[in-house]
């Protein structure tokens, strides 16, 4: 598989009231062409700033580490007209779709403004272009709505509008950060479906960032869940479900009520959520997982390939297969089984 | 729209008409009488004075002599200056132009300078952005009388580059003669005007939808000229409009400094030989002139904004 785009080592300190933090370390991952990869991990683990990256929206004075290659270029390295070139090429569908349009322009000047700024494709072309892919996310009386303006649509609406116009520029790699968290809940099934179809469509590559496991399972190929600005495992979508590799992935699945079964109590994760530069020395997620080991604490955890996925824990062999297992008390049964 | 404007349009007749009935009661309440400037302090006989009051209808009750005044200036006739027995429209006339090119001038300045200076210090941060911080501080703080004697003598006296005294003949030589009044006038406004530019466009610059236009790769001066400036231009317009239309009452000062035949430096003067007449018809036309002035912001403020109802707005 040939990687559209390949992430490496990426690490992002952000300025903050001057002194650096660190808010990514050493994230990996590679997406390949038509692929979709899910990105799935809580607030604060350095998920949207994994895309900033790659789209190059980091805010000024950040400062990176490591390597973004995209369609054969180094992404890091590019500026001026290469850089908005690449930028033209990755299109984002961000979380909040009436905060990221422009309220005082009119739908169709939202919609054309890539093809006529950089393609220099003629208004009435490009107005017809707008409104068939208006017409493509199922949305009605498209030439009304583009004289519109963004405060006269509805949120589902206005995101199928940024995901129309995020493909109308025919973009390699559609970035979509929480793009149907703002979203009721029906809304955000529909708007899925749709951003779904036209993907497999066109055989869009995808980063899809959600803090929805179950959602990333569905329309994504393989997953990646990031803790505390690191990845801690990436597995095929639909496995990472039912059987995790690591202890946060697995933590994350129990978190989750089960539609199918009326649950006891909702398992929760003990501790709470940090970001990478409060995170502590060796495994970041040593001090809330359940199946910790002093080793755990001496050393950082790599990267390494387990089952035909990749896990950042070093104990992660010994547990397969038991991390989902609700019979099993963790902690001193475990330090016997290891023994 | 049509609604909007309708309502603009009373909202405009009553304001007019309680600023009209104002200015008139504050001049009748005023100290002296025009008969006295007219007799010029000798006191008349009785016989005479009758015949004044009689002819120019002083003698009427204070409702009867404003509906009169206010019934004719509608029409255009403001009424006749007592000391100079001249029609006040006429009066009027002869000096509006100045003004009116004055104050074009200034506002020309006040935009293009302003924004142009506040768009500087927002993009470029640093030296470039303290320095136009600085420059605007020392202009907010030059009121016009004083920034009129700095410009008369840098750049009438020591440099001799611009005349600092008289309205000129013709169009190139007026317009010379406007060039340092209207850099006067300017001074406050700009550094006003400049100040909101920079906070609006600073703000600007960190909203959402800008960093949309970015991710799409669209040129930095596109992304600017589109969504920064375009969506600043909103509080900027309101500003700028309130700004203009206090610049009509401010005139006088600059007017008076400049020795120009304008409104302003009229109405002073018409003031101090107890004129009413005139006083009231400039005051008039400058209410006038104000309250449209404002109409125009308001129009252009739903313009900018389409979120802004036409017909819901009522301030």
């Amino acid at each position: 598989m040939s990687a559209l785009l390949e992430v490496r080592d990426l690490t992002v300190r952000l300025r903050v009231g001057g002194t650096d933090r660190e808010v990514i370390t050493g994230t990996t991952l590679e997406i390949g062409e038509g692929e979709a990869m899910g990105l799935v991990g809580e607030s604060g683990s350095g998920k949207s700033m994994t895309a900033k990256a790659i789209a190059r929206l980091l805010p000024a004075g950040a400062r990176v580490e490591g390597s973004v290659r995209f369609a054969g270029t180094d992404v890091l390295g590019l500026s001026g007209a290469d850089l908005r070139r690449h930028r033209a090429k990755v299109a984002v569908v961000f979380q909040d779709p009436r905060a990221h349009i422009n309220p005082v322009r009119r739908i169709e000047d939202f919609m054309t403004e890539s093809l006529r700024t950089l393609e220099d494709v003629p208004r009435a072309q490009a107005r017809t272009r707008a409104a068939d892919a208006l017409e493509e996310v199922g949305i009605d009386d498209p030439a009304r709505r583009l004289r519109q303006f963004p405060h006269e649509l509805s949120g589902g609406m206005l995101q199928r509008v940024m995901i129309a116009t995020a493909l109308l520029s025919q973009p390699l790699l559609l970035l979509a950060d929480e793009c149907t968290t703002a979203l009721d809940v029906t809304t955000q099934a529909e708007v899925m479906a749709i951003l779904d179809d036209l993907r497999r469509d066109r055989g869009l590559s995808m980063l899809f960032i959600t803090h929805d496991l179950e959602l990333a399972g569905a329309v994504c190929d393989r997953t990646s869940v990031m803790y505390a600005g690191q990845v801690v495992e990436t597995s095929a979508a639909h496995r990472l479900h039912a059987d995790p590799l690591h202890p946060y992935s697995a933590a994350l699945v129990q978190a989750r009520p089960d539609v199918t079964s009326t649950a006891e109590r909702l398992v929760a994760i003990p501790g709470r959520p940090v970001s990478a530069f409060e995170a502590p020395a060796g495994c970041r997620f040593a001090p809330r997982c359940p199946h910790v080991l002093d080793g755990c604490r001496g050393h950082e955890q790599t990267l390494v390939d387990l089952d035909a996925g990749r896990v950042r824990c070093e104990r992660a062999a010994a547990l397969r297969g038991r991390l989902l297992d609700p019979t099993e008390s963790p902690t001193e049964s475990e330090e016997t089984a290891d023994a | 729209m049509l609604r909007f404007l309708l309502r603009r349009g009373a909202m405009l007749v009553a304001t007019l008409l309680v600023a009209s009935f104002a200015v008139y009661g504050a001049l009748d309440l005023a100290p002296g009488s025009p008969i006295a400037a007219l007799t010029g302090g000798r006191t008349p006989s009785p016989e005479v004075l009758a015949e004044l009051n009689a002819r120019y209808h002083l003698d009427d009750p204070f409702l009867v002599r404003y509906w009169n005044w206010l019934t004719a200036a509608v029409t255009g006739d403001l009424g006749q200056s007592i000391p100079l027995r001249e029609n006040v429209s006429t009066l009027i006339g002869q000096r509006i132009g100045v003004t009116a090119s004055l104050v074009a001038l200034t506002s020309l300045i006040i935009v293009v300078g302003g924004v142009g200076l506040g768009l500087l210090g927002a993009l470029r941060k640093g030296a470039v952005d303290t320095g136009v911080v600085l420059v605007s501080t020392v202009s907010a703080a030059m009121p016009s009388f004083a920034a009129a004697v700095v410009l008369q003598f840098l750049f009438g006296v020591r440099l001799g580059w611009l005349p600092v005294l008289g309205t000129g003949t013709g169009f190139a030589d007026s317009l010379k003669h406007l060039v340092l009044p209207s850099l006067a006038l300017a001074a406050t406004s700009v550094a006003l005007v400049t100040r909101v530019t920079r906070t609006a466009v600073r703000e600007e610059l960190d909203k959402e939808h800008v960093q949309t236009a970015v991710s799409r790769g669209l040129p930095w001066s596109s992304v600017v000229r589109r969504h920064v400036l375009r969506n600043a231009a909103i509080p900027i317009t309101t500003v700028v409009g309130l700004t203009v239309a206090s610049l009509i009452a401010l005139s006088a000062v600059v007017e008076t400094a400049f020795g120009l035949n304008g409104l302003g430096a009229y109405l002073v003067q018409a003031a101090l030989n107890k004129d009413f007449a005139v006083v009231q018809g400039i005051s008039l036309v400058l209410v006038v002139a104000f309250v449209v002035t404002n109409l125009l912001v308001d129009l252009a403020y739903a313009l900018l904004d389409p979120r802004v109802a036409l017909g819901s707005r009522a301030s």
